[in-house]
């Protein structure tokens, strides 16, 4: 790792509520745009992406507000390391929150797919929380 | 974009278009909702060909309404999800109770 060179690295926070997650999106296939990720990779990290700030937003918030912070890093040997963390109510059993379909929404109106899917558009996903404190969702991604 | 909605033959067809995240669901599952209890149709296509990106929300979407038409007794079919979309439908098990259909054309 020791050639693996840091090349560029951002960090933005914004409220949380939800005509923001469309931004979030642009603001990471932008960024990563310059390295020139496939078509398959930009849409694996703008929906992994979508589903961290959701989580913010709907899980650690309730909708009702908040600051989501994002930072994003990429690597010379194509690495891209995905950050978003809020400062929100921390989830109580990471096992049970990263089971497919499992949801503690009651509307009917989510699926439960939100951790099945960063796992699986990613390569690695590391999950710090902590309650009443927040959460931090790492994603690392490696390019072709 | 708006979501386009017909109803024909006890079929509701709603193409749906752009990007479909928790904050475009809200509003996409408000104007299916109101179709849906107006008709209460034997059948409803959700048409996906002209969206763009679709996350866990979307996911969230399809099998509310899913849950909604069941209440009526119709019956809810995907159409023509992008490659992504499908897997993720697939990741999810929809496609055991919500039946995929390809090159379905609205009339």
């Amino acid at each position: 790792m020791k050639d693996n060179i840091l090349i560029n690295e951002f960090k933005m926070q914004f409220p949380a509520i939800s005509i923001n997650e469309s931004y979030c999106r642009k603001v990471f296939s932008s960024f990563v745009s310059l390295i020139d990720p496939t078509v398959s990779e930009l849409a694996d990290i703008r929906t992994a992406v979508s589903e961290a700030v959701t989580n913010c937003i709907v899980h650690a918030y309730k909708e009702k507000g908040g600051t989501v912070y994002i930072s994003g890093k990429y690597y010379s040997d194509r690495t891209v390391k995905i950050t978003i963390k809020d400062k929100g109510c921390g989830i109580p059993d990471i096992k049970k929150a990263i089971e497919p379909l499992y949801t503690t929404d009651t509307s009917g109106e989510r699926g439960g797919m939100g951790f099945a899917i960063m796992q699986s558009f990613t390569d690695k996903l590391i999950i710090r929380s902590h309650l009443g404190k927040g959460t931090t969702i790492t994603m690392i991604k490696k390019l072709q | 974009m708006k979501t386009q909605i017909t109803y024909s033959k006890s079929t509701l067809y709603v193409k749906l278009n752009g990007d479909i995240d928790h904050h475009s669901a809200k509003y996409i599952r408000e104007e299916i909702d109101r179709e849906l209890y107006k008709y209460q149709p034997d059948t409803m296509i959700m048409d996906l060909s002209n969206v763009d990106f679709m996350d866990s929300s979307g996911l969230g979407l399809i099998l509310g309404r899913y849950t909604k038409i069941n209440m009526f007794g119709g019956v809810l079919k995907v159409a023509n999800p992008s490659e992504r979309i499908e897997e993720m439908l697939v990741m999810a098990g929809t496609h055991k109770i919500i039946p995929i259909e390809k090159g379905v054309k609205l009339i």
